[in-house]
């Protein structure tokens, strides 16, 4: 390969149009073509070879980018007045332009107003090089010398008051903090959990370490016994130091307990922090067991703050799960399909978390499923057992085609809609036929507008333009009317959207599902829940505080939110209001009937219970346009809750544009 | 901005000129401390230099340098027109010879036309009668050329003759004058030679021919042979396009370059790009090669085989280039293996010659200054805070019997000048002292603490950094120009007080170093400015007076850090200076830079005292030896080389890095050299026998920093690839065994152990690792900027 390169180094010479060109834009209008041969293979060789002499000087100045200063340094080198203009330390953004048959590579130079530079505020003024790290390192010195330096802590203690460095390495072993890279990187813990008899090698994080032996010690001598022997995969002792202890402590507690800022705040750290290799199997275990014992209890709350657990475990871009797939996923499908999740299945809003669960679902199939393990296929088969079963209750039902629904279109296609008809049928005779029970009612409901959301869309694509109420009743039963429209309304919004790609100026990419908690508690039901105790194997013990009675203050932060359609919005524009849950509460947002703009819009605002409004200090309004994807799940879930109290919060999700204000009602939407 | 230049050149010029008296003067005289008199010499010298250049052509062709004066000096234009009248004769002899065979062929007289070929020695692929017609085109063509190129090949031939008798390392008479003999051979072979030397369509043939020989000779022989290849295509192919063959260079080298050895990948490139004539001028890596001999060292065997089949095939084409490009090195004994030779090849020139590596070098450490060791109460104190008040006493003793004893193998004491100590220097050296007590022991079960230094903010442009000896200061070298010095401790920096504030100091009291401080001064860091370039090199005098910074601007500059002012700025290399470092001593700094020569400076002198050139390419690293009387550079042409500050000789030339070399280290006693390059290895030098003793694999990237720790026992390497990794470097100077017949031919067995000798690696967040740093107690200090 290098010879081919090499080679085509050899070949590559600037073409002549480019040398007329240049000549043309110094006022030499008939230039000989051989002229321009001879002139582009001498330019080709000179730019080579202050391209080389570039490069020293990026050598030189210890990077890996050639910049335009290396250049203006090689020139400057051979006696050449460097090129003035091109400062920028990140690329040149050469603009193309063709026409005539000509195409030109031209450097934009706008032409600058200067009012307009002496009216816009100054920018900020860039930090200047310093040493000095956070504040926060200072504590981790603290920690390590207490913890490692057991003779040397006077030798150390006098960087510790004036460092501003941090600890790349303690006597061989290499801390997990912020500053230092993950202990083990995404790619060596998969090739652990595919190749498990590879060695380790030596640096990386390895077991024991933190038991006094030092990293040098074990992994040489390691290594030279191991060379004779059979390679056996080595044990794990996920020994955790007393710091991770006391942060999966803190972690654990603050994912299951009441306050709403304190969960959002740890699973923010579950979901970035690099050093979290080490505590992956306690967290797995936590969540396995804390789902088993939360769906015996039916606890929808918990069961939903353990499925956002799972969601920032995921999130961690520094974490490999494969190797806890197997506590995770039964937890997962157990939130999913099971019969019962709530104590109450005919208010509370447990098809949420179903939902969500099936979304996680789907995202582990996609990114763990092999052709070994082969996830995919085996959770597809378990769906659709399930499913087929005539038995099965509707909300296992519900779970089934959620989940299936969620692995993508082609499943939907090859699934889910040759059954439409016989599924049409059973949710007719639910519907239509004598009342049985509420929640057989309310369950047939939900699997109704959870096929026609998500068939919809597929069948938008599939059939043919003209959509024929008839034609839909023969292929898909009861169902069949209803889906019509809701094909029909998919294409125009497909159109719509198609239109509005270029007026939009903020777009989420891709919509992150999240879930927050239907506060049932609150909505003066039923007396007070028991704590939920969860075991934790770490003989750790969890509670999960809630408030015991809806009278109780709330902590402030807790969020309630509500959502709500707003009556005006036409079919197009969907606007929902988002509001705190005491629907008396002053601030629920108003949004203008007026808003004549067509994207959706989204109106999310957070706050505190209607108590605390007065001493609220600041709002937050998140401003939301989303793009099709986005919209069409909003609009459907938006009708799945218009009554029920039970919500979502978006705030993870859609996270755009978000500006906090103190003057709430001068905030308007775009 | 044109005039400026031409003034540029002319300073270029006559600073060139200026380099070779000195050298000369440098190796006659030994007096250090005569800079300023041959500064006033230069400056008398310049003019009749100058003159004089022409005619002694030859006289600095050691030096990398002229290589630019010469190919605008208008000596070499009229040495080649002089040699083009000799061989004047041929061309006309082989058209003539062409003119016949067109004609036969035309006659459809294939027989004769064969015969009359083979006699004239053309190929056989020139029966094809398409093939003859071009060739013999071409060959016609290209004919009024041809003599340029023996002109020019037997002018160089004379000049590195020249240099060989006048230069500091001059190679052995032997082969050299078995090529001045072939200068003048009997007219039949100058006839062949030529009238091949002409036809470049042949040159694809006898490389494939050679090729095919080497390929067929046997298994101990093939790989020393097959060093060969590479120069030949290298000299064949420049030949081809000094020629202005240019088609036929471009099929040479794509038809060949893919056999070569992947470590001159980089040099292939600079060679596929120069496809003319004119683009020969002007390149330093063209005319390395052309006035410079590649080095092969080849047993005896070996190369008997190689010359047998030469002479029998009559390809007097390789033989010349052989004779005129090459040094082979022909040694008595076993062919080496391939092993062998890939570990110590790939610099731009090939190995050293054995000879280069035997002169002495006086690699002990020079006798530490008797110091009264101070038993006061400080001392006392931390060894109440140790608890071990008695294990402290025999501690001592051996240091201070270890200092008494004279090395065998140390420089006398004097044998350069070294400035003597001041009082403050010897209460530091008291509290080194003082502090090598409490140092930590390291070893494979006890590896030192890492502590990183990140530089915030800085855009990527951080090119240098360097710490104090005793960890105290920061300072680093920045692309904006700039230079910075932080305080790592509590101390803040502090300038000297103004000149009318000085006068109301009572100068009689104890602490008037404390109060000629200004307070109102304090700060954690200092800028200095002054450069006027990115600053690629810094380093800090061992008293912490004093900070040299070195930069693209060609400039070094000398710092006061009482003052935080620019003292000197130190002019000489007028290209980028890319590496200064300040000797252990202090009073003596070493600089190199893209001009190929480093130099030895004195703080006190505005010119150098020594010019150490003979470097191929830039020079990227400058280190002193620990017993300052030597200078270790490294270079982009991949070697080596140490210097004998006293006289200015290359005592060492170390080969076998394959990218240009980023960091040196010393090994505190002096014994051994670590040196690291864009290959990403590791490599261990014995200074003593002149042998690589090891090779340490494991970084994907440049190693910009070598450091040993304090004792000696590990040997800490960081790199581009964000990673500092720490080896055991007293197992890999223990295993050594090096036995006179290794000591004597200079073969080596490097043991694959890369892998036992790696103690740790860890890896930083996208930062790489620029500078390293042992404190005096072990601890280990890295800095470098992030990437992200």
């Amino acid at each position: 390969m290098a010879e081919e390169r090499r080679q085509k180094h050899c070949s590559v010479v600037l073409p002549t149009e480019s040398m007329k060109a240049m000549a043309e834009s110094v006022g030499v209008g008939q230039l000989q073509e051989d002229s321009c041969v001879a002139l582009s293979e001498e330019v080709s060789y000179r730019i080579k070879e202050i391209a080389q002499d570039a490069l020293k000087f990026m050598h030189h100045g210890k990077r890996r980018k050639l910049t335009t200063s290396d250049i203006d340094n090689a020139l400057k080198l051979k006696n050449v007045e460097p090129l003035y203009g091109f400062q920028s330390q990140e690329f040149i953004p050469f603009r193309f332009a063709s026409g005539g048959g000509r195409e030109l590579h031209f450097y934009e130079e706008k032409e600058a107003d200067l009012s307009d530079i002496i009216n816009t505020p100054l920018p900020r003024v860039p930090l200047d090089v310093s040493l000095k790290g956070n504040q926060s390192q200072y504590i981790y010195f603290l920690f390590f010398c207490i913890f490692f330096s057991n003779g040397i802590f006077n030798f150390y203690s006098v960087l510790v008051c004036s460092s501003p460095a941090h600890w790349l390495s303690i006597e061989g072993m290499q801390p997990a903090i912020p500053e230092n890279p993950p202990p083990a990187t995404k790619e060596q813990q998969k090739a652990e959990s595919t190749e498990p008899l590879k060695v380790v090698k030596p640096g990386q994080e390895e077991e024991g370490t933190i038991q006094g032996k030092s990293q040098g010690t074990t992994t040489p001598d390691g290594k030279g016994k191991e060379k004779g022997l059979i390679r056996l995969k080595p044990r794990s002792t996920h020994e955790l130091s007393v710091e991770q202890q006391l942060y999966y402590k803190e972690i654990t507690e603050a994912c299951v307990g009441s306050c709403e800022a304190k969960r959002a705040e740890a699973l923010q750290s579950i979901a970035t922090d690099p050093g979290l290799y080490q505590m992956l199997p306690r967290f797995s275990t936590f969540i396995s067991e804390g789902v088993r014992v939360n769906v015996v209890q039916n606890n929808l709350a918990l069961l939903i703050y353990l499925m956002r657990m799972v969601k920032a475990l995921m999130d961690n871009p520094t974490l490999y799960l494969e190797k806890y797939l197997h506590e995770l996923i039964p937890a997962v499908v157990t939130c999913i399909v099971s019969k019962q999740l709530c104590l109450r299945p005919d208010v509370d809003n447990h098809w949420a978390l179903r939902d969500f669960a099936a979304r996680l679902m789907a995202q582990s199939c996609k990114t763990f499923s092999t052709t070994t393990n082969n996830i995919q296929s085996r959770i597809t088969k378990t769906f659709t057992k399930s499913w087929l079963d005539d038995k099965t209750q509707w909300t296992t039902r519900y779970g089934c085609i959620a989940g299936l629904a969620e692995l993508g279109s082609d499943v939907i296609k090859t699934l889910i809609i040759p059954r439409l008809a016989v599924e049409g049928a059973r949710i007719k005779a639910v519907m239509e036929g004598p009342v049985v029970s509420n929640i057989d009612k309310i369950g047939a409901e939900h699997v109704q507008s959870l096929l026609l959301k998500h068939c919809a869309s597929v069948i938008a694509k599939l059939r043919p333009q003209p959509d024929n109420v008839d034609q839909y009743r023969t292929d898909y039963g009861y169902l069949g009317p209803m889906l019509c429209s809701h094909v029909m309304k998919a294409r125009t919004q497909a159109a719509l959207q198609a239109q509005q790609v270029n007026r939009t100026t903020l777009t989420i990419t891709q919509p992150r599902p999240t879930l927050s908690v239907s506060q049932s508690g609150l909505s003066g039901s039923s007396g007070p829940r028991t704590p939920s105790i969860i075991k934790v194997p770490s003989s750790l013990t969890l509670m999960s505080p809630r408030p015991g009675t809806p009278s109780q203050p709330s902590p402030p932060a807790t969020k309630y939110i509500v959502m709500a359609t707003s009556a005006g919005a036409a079919s197009t524009q969907q606007v929902i209001t988002l509001s705190s849950s005491q629907s008396a509460s002053p601030v629920t947002s108003t949004v203008p009937s007026a808003t004549s703009t067509l994207q959706p819009l989204v109106k999310l605002e957070s706050g505190s219970g209607a108590g605390l409004t007065a001493s609220r200090p600041l709002q937050k309004y998140i401003v939301v346009s989303l793009p099709s994807s986005a919209s069409s799940s909003l609009e459907t879930k938006s009708s799945v809750l218009p009554t029920s109290i039970s919500s979502s919060s978006l705030d993870g999700g859609m996270k755009l544009e978000r500006s906090e204000s103190p003057g709430a009602s001068t905030q308007s939407p775009h | 901005m044109i005039a400026l230049t031409g003034k540029n050149q002319s300073y270029v010029l006559v600073l060139y000129g200026l380099c070779f008296p000195l050298i000369h003067v440098a190796h006659a005289q030994f007096i250090l401390k005569m800079a300023a008199v041959q500064g006033g010499m230069g400056d008398a010298d310049i003019k009749t230099d100058i003159k004089t250049e022409p005619s002694a052509d030859g006289f600095g062709n050691n030096n990398a340098n002229d290589g630019r004066v010469l190919s605008a000096s208008p000596g070499s234009s009229s040495s080649t027109g002089s040699n083009k009248q000799t061989a004047a004769v041929t061309p006309e002899d082989q058209q003539t010879l062409l003119a016949v065979l067109q004609f036969l062929k035309k006659n459809k007289l294939s027989e004769s036309v064969e015969i009359l070929r083979r006699e004239a020695g053309l190929p056989e692929n020139s029966l094809d009668p398409k093939a003859n017609e071009s060739a013999g085109a071409g060959s016609g063509g290209a004919a009024g050329i041809v003599d340029l190129e023996g002109g020019d090949a037997s002018s160089l031939l004379s000049r590195v003759t020249g240099s060989s008798s006048a230069g500091a390392q001059a190679p052995t008479k032997g082969t050299v004058q078995s090529g001045s003999g072939r200068d003048q051979p009997d007219v039949s072979v100058v006839l062949s030679a030529y009238s091949q030397q002409g036809d470049p369509t042949l040159y694809k043939v006898y490389y494939r021919d050679l090729k095919k020989f080497i390929e067929t000779v046997l298994d101990c022989h093939r790989a020393e042979l097959s060093q060969v290849f590479y120069p030949l295509f290298v000299h064949m192919y420049l030949e081809l396009v000094y020629n202005n063959h240019e088609s036929e260079a471009k099929a040479f080298f794509e038809k060949f370059s893919g056999d070569q050895e992947c470590y001159y990948e980089e040099d292939l490139r600079i060679l596929s790009g120069l496809t003319k004539k004119e683009h020969m001028r002007g390149n330093e890596t063209l005319l390395d090669f052309r006035t410079s001999k590649f080095v092969l060292r080849i047993s005896r065997d070996s190369y008997q085989l190689l010359k047998r089949h030469l002479q029998e095939r009559q390809n007097n084409q390789i033989w010349n280039i052989i004779q005129e490009h090459l040094y082979i090195d022909i040694f008595d004994g076993m062919p080496r293996s391939k092993s062998q030779i890939d570990a110590m090849s790939g610099s731009l020139a090939g190995e050293a010659k054995r000879e280069a590596n035997k002169t002495k070098v006086y690699y002990g450490l020079l006798k530490e200054p008797e110091i009264e060791l101070p038993l006061d109460d400080e001392d006392e104190e931390a060894e109440n805070e140790e608890g071990k008040p008695k294990k402290k006493k025999p501690k001592k003793d051996s240091v201070g019997s270890k200092s008494k004893k004279q090395d065998p193998n140390a420089p006398s004491q004097n044998r350069i000048p070294l400035p003597e100590l001041k009082d403050s220097d010897k209460l530091d050296k008291i509290m080194y002292m003082k502090e090598a007590t409490k140092r930590i022991r390291l070893g494979p079960d006890n590896l030192p603490s890492v502590c990183f230094y990140t530089f915030l903010n800085a855009y990527q442009g951080l090119t240098a950094v360097d710490l104090t000896d005793d960890s105290s200061l920061i300072a680093g070298g920045f692309a904006d120009s700039t230079v910075r010095v932080w305080s790592v401790t509590p101390k803040k920096l502090r300038k000297v007080k103004s000149a009318a504030d000085l006068n109301l100091i009572d100068k009689e009291s104890d602490d008037v170093l404390e109060r000629i401080m200004d307070e109102k001064t304090a700060s954690e860091s200092k800028i200095m400015y002054g450069h006027s370039g990115p600053v690629y090199g810094i380093s800090f005098s061992p008293d912490r007076n004093y900070l040299l910074s070195s930069s693209e601007d060609g400039t070094v500059r000398l710092w006061s850090l009482l003052t935080f002012t620019c003292l000197v700025a130190y002019k000489g290399h007028n290209y980028p200076v890319w590496d200064t470092q300040f000797s252990p001593y202090g009073y003596y700094f070493v600089s190199g830079g893209h001009d190929r020569v480093a130099r030895l400076w004195a703080t006190d002198h505005y010119q150098p005292l020594r010019i150490f050139s003979g470097h191929l390419a830039d020079i990227t690293c400058t280190r002193f030896h620990p017993n300052s009387n030597y200078v270790a550079t490294g270079s982009s042409d991949r070697t080596i080389r140490l210097w004998d500050v006293l006289s200015g000789n290359c005592v060492r030339i170390f080969t076998g890095h394959k990218g240009p070399i980023h960091s040196l280290a010393f090994s505190p006693n002096g014994k051994f050299l670590a040196s690291g390059a864009t290959d990403g290895r590791v490599l261990l030098w014995d200074i003593g026998h002149g042998l690589m003793v090891g090779e340490l694999k494991g970084h994907t990237d440049t190693i910009y920093s070598l450091r040993f720790s304090r004792d000696g026992e590990i040997l800490a390497s960081g790199s581009m690839d964000n990673t500092v990794r720490l080896w055991d470097a007293m197992k890999a100077f223990d295993d050594l065994e090096t036995d006179d017949f290794t000591a004597a031919t200079g073969h080596i067995h490097l043991q694959d152990n890369s892998q036992e000798l790696l103690l740790g690696t860890y890896t930083t967040k996208s930062t790489p690792v620029i500078h390293l740093h042992f404190t005096r107690r072990n601890l280990l200090l890295a800095a470098g900027v992030s990437q992200l």
